[in-house]
């Protein structure tokens, strides 16, 4: 605390102007060591994500048959060829985790995208036209918070069929709420202020009153809430891969490799703890890094 | 006080409805019509087939069909699974006590860790104690639950040997269902041997299930109780010389919990929706690992039913927490 009150000491006496908000937002997200963290393991998946073609040291489809259930190389029996070990159908687990990788990723993407954009446009309408509008699409979001995540993405998921294209529309579909809250609750905040008001009266129509004048001030939340969201997606969507319900063998995305590996959990335990290491620190570092960005751009929480 | 409990009841009857259309709609959605569905592939001749919609309703508007639906739940008919041919009410009753105390134990584990971790963690703020807290929930929020179970079943089930795999209870013992939850049926009966092996086997999915709960209830009891120590009556009774332990028990915890209640209140969808995960993984015959079942055997209408009652219960418990929350906290009662 009394560091930061000399800082502004500080750049009050030798600098006039404010810092600029960026600066300002590095200033605060970097005293969090963990939201750092976070994103630096991100980008590091991130780069093994892209360049998994490179740096696999196999094709993550080969079976290697006269590898199979290799044990990873600090094992007796393992093998550098195979540094962490084969499946039970002699394929290369690092090669597969590092393709799982890159639909990990996309996963996240793909989801936050889409259910970002429907909610959004559902919350600017229901926050901007209010009425008829409001009630109902609030209304229906209400519905869909109403079913636990998982079942309703279950639920998706077993009607659409199973599949990674399906899963991920599934899962899309379940969070699509959050931001749709999110969005109406900073429109209403921001929509009776008096710039808002200017704008209005200057003859801006609704479109621009809304994408151009509002929601610029809306992002903040909604940025911490699309970080979080990339870790329910892929927690999610691995959780139905598991079920049988997503990605189908032999796609090496995280959660189906766990399951289609489950009988061999006992002799050969690192079929199953790798894939779930992966999602498990995958999905830490999403939320370490929303947790610092909340931090950071929330000024009630700043210290 | 019956005004506001009526408010809050007229205002669960459109989700309620809403829900029913969704189940309705979703299961329209399915490619092929009920009747494909149970014939397969050996075909049906066109007058049966005719016959057959017609007695299903299949013939009428959308509309009528729904309006009928809507009737026959209200009525307590939830249809018949087309596997068993029982009605899917009766299977969801059978079931559903088994979820109901695996998600009860996994609650009151969340909570009784919880809890104390959380207040700790605020008192002793900046501790290595709060860090190795803040980073265990952080952890533990993040956790693959599937994957979770199998670690823990791999170590205590299969390597020490401790508890069992899967399943409520060994099978050489028998015990008549009273209540359903086998913990007190057991006991009921006086069977103690019974009741250790049911208690051994609800001891590691209550800890996977629970796991994600107590990651949020810790996290959420410390930075209330963090909120509230700041308060300037904390300070007012501190200065008033008491000791420290009344402070933080009497006077800052009883208003931290508020919002904490309503976090464990919460957390009931997502325990239901946990306990499809820990059901398929410890084979526990709830309503979770049937309605997995129910999707893998393509029987629509247990799919459909189990959903809606699922939702429901959900539905009703979110309204016993919002209406109690009226009777514990007056300033809710007659905010509206």
């Amino acid at each position: 605390m009394s560091a930061e009150t000399s800082t502004n000491a500080e750049s009050a006496v030798t600098v006039s102007r404010p810092p600029h908000p960026l600066t300002e937002f590095w200033y605060h997200f970097k005293q969090n060591k963990g939201a750092l963290g976070g994103l630096v393991v991100i980008a590091l998946i991130a780069l093994i994500a892209i360049f998994a073609g490179v740096i696999a040291p196999h094709h993550p489809d080969i079976q290697y048959r006269d590898a199979i259930l290799t044990p990873p190389v600090w094992q007796e029996g393992g093998s550098w060829s195979y540094i962490l070990g084969t499946d039970d159908i002699g394929r290369d687990m690092m090669s597969r985790l590092m393709y799982g990788a890159r639909l990990s990723m996309m996963i996240g993407l793909i989801v936050v995208t889409l259910s970002l954009a429907v909610g959004l446009g559902l919350g600017l309408v229901a926050g901007f036209f209010g009425g008829m509008a409001d009630v109902l699409i609030m209304r229906a979001m209400d519905i869909l918070l109403a079913l636990p995540s998982l079942l309703l993405a279950v639920v998706v998921a077993a009607i659409l069929g199973p599949g990674l294209v399906n899963a991920m529309l599934a899962v899309s579909v379940v969070v699509i709420p959050h931001y749709a809250r999110l969005t109406r609750a900073a429109v209403l905040a921001e929509v009776n202020k008096d710039y808002v008001v200017a704008s209005r009266v200057a003859g801006a129509g609704p479109l621009r009153l809304m994408l151009i004048v509002v929601l610029p001030n809306c992002v903040a939340p909604l940025i911490v809430q699309a970080t979080l969201g990339f870790s329910t997606a892929i927690l999610d969507a691995a959780a139905l891969g598991f079920l049988g319900l997503g990605a189908q063998p032999p796609t090496p995305e995280w959660g189906t490799m766990l399951a289609s590996s489950l009988q061999f959990l006992q002799r050969a335990p690192w079929v199953v703890t790798w894939p779930g290491i992966a999602i498990l620190v995958t999905v830490l570092a999403f939320n370490l890094l929303g947790d610092g960005l909340r931090d950071a751009l929330d000024p009630k929480l700043k210290r | 006080m019956l005004r506001f409990i009526l408010t809050r009841v007229s205002l669960v009857i459109p989700t309620f409805l809403g829900i029913t259309f969704l189940t309705f709609i979703l299961i329209r959605l399915v490619p092929g019509d009920p009747i494909e569905v149970r014939v397969g592939e050996r075909g049906i001749a066109p007058e049966r087939l005719a016959a057959l919609r017609h007695e299903l309703g299949l013939d009428q508007s959308l509309w009528q069909q729904f309006l009928d639906y809507v009737g026959n739940v209200l009525s307590g008919d939830f249809g018949l699974s087309l596997v068993t041919h029982n009605s899917v009410l009766s299977e969801f009753i059978t079931l559903f006590p088994a979820t109901l105390e695996l998600a009860l134990c996994a609650m009151l584990f969340a909570t009784l860790v919880g809890l104390p971790a959380g207040i700790l963690a605020a008192v002793k703020r900046g501790s290595l104690f709060d860090h190795g807290v803040m980073g265990a929930s952080l952890t533990g929020y993040s956790m693959p639950i599937f994957w979770w179970g199998l670690l823990l079943i791999l170590f205590f089930s299969v390597a020490l040997g401790w508890t069992p795999v899967s399943g409520r209870l060994d099978l050489v013992y028998y015990v008549e269902p009273v209540t359903g939850f086998m913990l007190i049926d057991t006991l009921m009966a006086g069977d103690y041997e019974a009741f250790r092996s049911a208690l051994s086997h609800l001891i590691l999915p209550t800890i996977v299930l629970g796991t994600v709960p107590l990651a949020v209830v810790a996290r959420m009891t410390r930075s209330a109780m963090l909120e509230v120590l700041g308060e300037d009556y904390i300070r007012t009774a501190r200065a008033k010389g008491l000791d420290s332990g009344r402070v933080i028990g009497m006077h800052a915890l009883r208003n931290a919990l508020i919002p904490v209640v309503t976090v464990i209140g919460l957390q009931v969808g997502t325990l239901l929706g946990g306990a499809i995960l820990t059901e398929t993984i410890f084979s526990w015959p709830g309503v979770g690992k049937w309605l997995i079942e129910s999707i893998n055997r393509r029987d629509y209408p247990a799919l459909q039913g189990g959903v809606l009652l699922i939702a429901t219960s959900v539905i009703l418990v979110n309204l016993l927490v919002d209406v109690l929350y009226g009777v514990l906290n007056p300033r809710i009662r007659h905010a509206r």
